[in-house]
């Protein structure tokens, strides 16, 4: 493992373009994870393994700029009230268990069909779990938005009436984001999920926002204010992990943290400019968008593995390629969203307070 | 629009801290083969790269957050709390 991070620290030559790249990079993902709690961090990755990084080393760096911008963007929003920290820490210690065993899952994976079974692995993750989750996050945005009851108060969800009707004594925990008592043996097996999907496809959130508002009945502000809680935890203890086989990149990731500390303060803000269905639509379409991405990948896995056809170098780099520039369109149209939403909620605040003036002086 | 013409401006934190940020990221980039070697030897020295990105955080997430701040791009005064 020393040998990669020696080998890493010698191939990257940090030039001015590089650094230029992955501050913007690390911007437009802390705007959009600032916004949903999570979900700006699966770019970076291959980002970085596009300028020659190796996969641990960029993996474990991605880690490293994660968590301190998930403490930046967790204290900000704690500051507009939208975190619960109980929940989010409650939350982020059964994560972290789910991150070991899915980073062992991933290692039997490897072991047993070797590179293009890990990611076939992965990719399939992606298309699966997206696919379910991102469209009903997606469909119920848009309902609400058709339905005309975007500005009320979000309703809690059938399941969640549930769940938060149970009564396991001895199990039971207040938690305010809820405003209601539930057993923990519902959280957890909701943060372990998150924690596995965080160590498969590096977004844990595309799991744990939804299970949050969808299952336990948080409302969506909340739900991804708390997020950024979980992924402190979560990605402070991957990070150390890491760390302690020397795979940390320090260099690379305070750099994408220089953009993303940019970026995430200005998604935080954004929340208290948009109705809560606005988290829930940009999600989904991220969510939507990035599926497409990685399904164009599985043609490739499965002619390496042998189970198709075998493609030829061509059609596997442009597959690659239009794969990547799919993930980053995903990241620039939520980030697109939440500036026009910011622009406008700002245009309209001012609009109002001119327009006080003016009564004022009349 | 009149409360940010009235509300002082973190002009100050916003110099300090950047000025602070700049040193710790030209620290960095101009030290760059000692912190590799140290950064990552693992073990117990696992605690620098750690401790870098919360000082990190800390001084550039103060920066940031003032940049913004005196940029006038604030949350919105209608909408403080959720519930």
């Amino acid at each position: 493992m020393h040998d990669i991070v020696k080998e890493a620290a010698n191939l990257i030559n940090l030039d001015v373009m590089k650094i230029t790249y992955l501050f913007i990079v690390g911007f437009v993902g802390g705007l959009v994870s600032g916004f949903i709690g999570s979900g700006g961090a699966f770019v970076l990755t291959p980002a970085m393994m596009s300028l020659g990084v190796p996969g641990l080393v960029a993996v474990a760096s991605n880690m490293c700029h994660k968590f301190p911008k998930a403490l930046v963007g967790a204290i900000k929003r704690a500051k507009y009230g939208q975190v619960d920290v109980k929940l989010g820490i409650v939350f982020g210690i059964s994560a972290e268990a789910g991150v070991m065993y899915g980073a062992h899952i991933q290692e039997s994976i490897k072991k047993a069909f070797g590179d293009a079974g890990s990611n076939l692995y992965v990719s399939t993750a992606f298309v699966v779990i997206l696919a379910v989750v991102g469209g009903l996050v997606l469909r119920d945005a848009v309902k609400t938005y058709r339905s005309g009851t975007a500005s009320e108060e979000e309703t809690t969800s059938k399941i969640a009436r549930w769940v938060q009707s149970v009564n396991i004594p001895g199990t039971m925990v207040y938690f305010k984001s809820l405003n209601a008592r539930i057993s923990v043996l519902f959280t957890i097996p909701l943060g372990f999920a998150t924690g596995m999907l965080a160590a498969t496809i590096a977004v844990g959130g595309f799991i744990g926002v939804p299970s949050m508002i969808y299952v336990l009945g948080a409302p969506s502000l909340m739900a991804s204010a708390t997020e950024l809680v979980v992924a402190f935890v979560m990605g402070l203890g991957g990070s150390f992990k890491y760390a302690l086989s020397g795979l940390v990149d320090i260099r690379l990731a305070m750099i994408i943290l220089a953009g993303s500390l940019f970026g995430i303060q200005l998604g935080a803000i954004g929340t208290t400019y948009v109705k809560p269905f606005m988290i829930k639509l940009v999600m989904g379409v991220i969510m939507v968008i990035v599926l497409f991405s990685r399904g164009l990948m599985i043609p490739v896995y499965l002619s390496k593995l042998g189970l198709i056809q075998t493609l030829n170098d061509t059609t596997v780099k442009m597959l690659k390629n239009t794969s990547f520039i799919i993930m980053a369109l995903a990241l620039g149209v939520g980030a697109f969203i939440i500036l026009q939403a910011i622009w406008q909620g700002r245009k309209a605040e001012q609009r109002s307070a001119q327009e006080a003036f003016a009564r004022l002086k009349a | 629009m009149a409360s940010n013409t009235l509300k002082k401006k973190p002009y100050a934190p916003m110099i300090l801290m950047g000025v602070i940020s700049a040193t710790l990221y030209a620290t960095l980039l101009t030290q760059q083969d000692i912190i590799n070697k140290y950064f990552t030897l693992g073990g117990l020295f696992a605690f620098l790269p750690i401790a870098t990105a919360l000082l990190f955080s800390f001084v550039h997430g103060n920066f940031t957050g003032s940049f913004w701040t005196v940029l006038g791009v604030e949350a919105s005064k209608k909408k403080k709390e959720v519930k």
